[in-house]
């Protein structure tokens, strides 16, 4: 095979890894737009916020120091404790259920029967808040997060492909635990909401809040569930992300790409979620690849939204959304 | 205050019926200024089929809501099986033993037949999130109960063909004897069924009518419907409440109340001055 080809085939590979990321971060805002038709833009932030809030754990830094230090004019940083990994995650979650509760309670509750606009606005105001209160509880500077996932070049891979074409493909181990990971998340979400009660009740309320209640599932209860679950599915993304790139303010910004993923896939599809984010990753990759040296370069920062501008142009729902009729 | 005495009502098959299940006593309900109900008292005995129509606008659905807690009436009170009933948060409907259908069809579109069916059980399963991830023990075991009621409502109903069927593929008619199925599903007490034959034809609302008669016979459920199709409601009811603007004009047998004036009158319509 020609190089150019091979070259071809390792960067749509790449592509597809970096897709399952996205793919990660547009599942958490499928939940819940499904549960209850918040678009939830803090999804980013609150991936931000469980990657800080690890971090913090693991590490045992003390939340608010600085805001302590200058009130009490101590200088405590540091518990002194360094967790294992496993524990921090659990503790994470944890932190994460309670940020659920404390959306549903003080925000969500007083909203019922809002304007889907009045909604989205709130989770605006969120997503500042909670950057807010992760910089000021953790502090704002880089932090690296080593929660012991494989980096690195994946060597048999590489042989493997040497061996084979001639040409050894590069593909990171963290890439394909991400990948994994992914997997196993959508198989547990999925077999969550087909197999269990919490998971059928789940489903009832995405279908109709009246019937819902009718039959006796509390609104309340479903939508401090679904906000967990989406704080977990966050808390893994902000895993992989901060293991790949180090945890940083920026990465609240990974909500944006995951806005063409949605398009593409269709709101309320968590397959679509899936599909449509690998569509993106290789689809910008490739792009950037093939065309990207005749026009300059730097697709990548656009081409996802440009693809997303098509599709709401000649396929509003997305791959796999509901379709829209409308009775006239 | 009740014009039927409680616990020797002999219906016109000749069925004995129950002491009062649920009493409205001077139920007087108002949304801002609009007056919607206005001192209402009735009863529902145990195991009869109680009716309540009128003509649009009468306030039937109101009184529905009254009745399955929704509407909490300004003035007025509710009895259930003789004690005061707690204001409830409308979820909580469903687990004081009260189960209902939609005028306009509620369903879960998206979810099966039996999966429907099975929300119906959701108050009846105890089991934690947590044994239900697992999916062991009590969680497995509660399943299968539950799914076993369903079973036999889905085959009382003669659903059984499209259990596995999604919902938002059913013909009108289907996806309200589904609804039908989901409400029973949660074995209630007392069963609310706004407007059961709403845009049927002819056939379907005679299929609707038998199976009403034969859920409210075989199961022994109290059953609360709200019709405006008077000749459906007068082969049904076991009593009926009518109402107009608001009030109640008429309470009695199906047979009283052909013969009540004031509802003739409503139905027919005179002048109101």
């Amino acid at each position: 095979m020609p190089d150019k080809v091979l070259f071809a085939m390792e960067v749509m590979l790449n592509g597809l890894m970096a897709g399952v990321l996205y793919s990660l971060v547009a599942l958490g805002f499928v939940l819940i737009f499904k549960a209850s038709g918040i678009f939830n833009y803090a999804q980013g932030v609150m991936a931000l916020f469980a990657a800080l809030t690890l971090v913090g754990i693991k590490d045992g830094q003390i939340p608010f120091a600085h805001l302590i230090n200058a009130i009490f004019g101590t200088n405590i940083h540091h518990f002194g404790w360094h967790l294992p990994a496993f524990v921090a995650i659990i503790f994470t979650a944890i932190v994460m259920i309670g940020f659920a509760w404390l959306v549903q309670r003080f925000i969500f509750r007083h909203l019922v029967n809002q304007e889907p606009i009045i909604l989205f606005m709130a989770t605006i105001g969120l997503a500042y808040f909670l950057e807010g209160v992760g910089d000021l509880m953790w502090g704002s500077d880089i932090k690296k997060l080593d929660v012991g996932i494989p980096k690195g070049m994946n060597e048999t891979i590489e042989l493997l492909t040497y061996n084979r074409f001639g040409y050894g493909f590069f593909i990171d181990n963290l890439d394909i635990f991400a990948s994994f990971l992914a997997v196993i998340l959508v198989l547990v979400l999925v077999g969550f909401s087909q197999y269990t009660k919490q998971g059928r009740a789940l489903r009832a309320v995405a279908d109709d809040h009246q019937a819902a209640l009718s039959v006796g599932i509390s609104l309340g209860y479903i939508w401090v569930l679904v906000w967990s679950i989406a704080g977990f599915v966050a808390l893994v993304a902000g895993i992989v992300w901060g293991a790949k790139s180090g945890v940083q303010f920026s990465l609240s910004l990974i909500a944006l790409k995951a806005l063409p993923v949605l398009m593409l896939g269709g709101f309320t599809s968590i397959p679509g979620a899936i599909v449509g984010g690998l569509i993106i990753g290789v689809g910008e990759k490739l792009f950037e690849f093939l065309v990207g040296p005749m026009i300059g370069g730097a697709t990548e920062n656009w081409f996802a939204y440009v693809l997303a501008l098509l599709f709401l142009v000649f396929r509003p729902q997305g791959l796999f959304g509901e379709r829209i009729i409308e009775r006239v | 205050m009740n014009n039927v005495s409680q616990g020797d009502f002999v219906t016109s098959d000749g069925r004995s019926i129950g002491s009062a299940l649920m009493e409205m006593q001077n139920i007087t309900l108002k949304f801002g200024g609009v007056v919607a109900l206005e001192n209402i008292s009735f009863d529902i005995l145990e195991g009869e089929v109680r009716a309540i129509i009128g003509p649009n606008g009468a306030g039937k659905s109101s009184m529905l809501n009254v009745i399955s807690g929704f509407y909490v009436p300004q003035e007025g009170q509710v009895l259930y099986r003789g004690s005061l009933r707690p204001t409830m948060k409308p979820f909580q409907v469903a687990t004081h033993g009260i189960a209902r259908t939609f005028q306009n069809i509620a369903l879960f579109e998206g979810m099966s037949v039996l999966d429907n069916v099975m929300t119906g059980r959701i108050t009846k399963m105890k089991s934690g999130i947590f044994s239900q991830m697992i999916w062991k023990g009590r969680a497995e075991r509660e399943e299968n109960e539950n799914r076993e009621v369903v079973e036999k409502i889905i085959d009382f109903l003669e659903i059984q063909a499209i259990r596995k069927t999604p919902v938002s593929r059913l013909p009108y008619g289907l996806k309200k004897r589904v609804e039908l199925a989901r409400a029973l599903a949660a074995e209630p007490s007392l069963l609310l069924l706004d407007e059961p034959m709403a845009g049927m034809n002819v056939e379907e609302k005679e299929d609707m009518s038998r199976f009403i008669l034969d859920v409210n016979s075989e199961f022994g459920t109290t059953i609360a419907l709200i019709e405006h199709d008077m000749s459906v409601v007068m082969d049904l009811s076991d009593r009926v409440v009518v109402m107009d603007y608001g009030k109640k004009i008429g309470d009695g047998t199906p047979d009283e109340i052909r013969n009540n004036q004031a509802v003739i009158d409503a139905y027919l319509g005179v002048s109101h001055d």
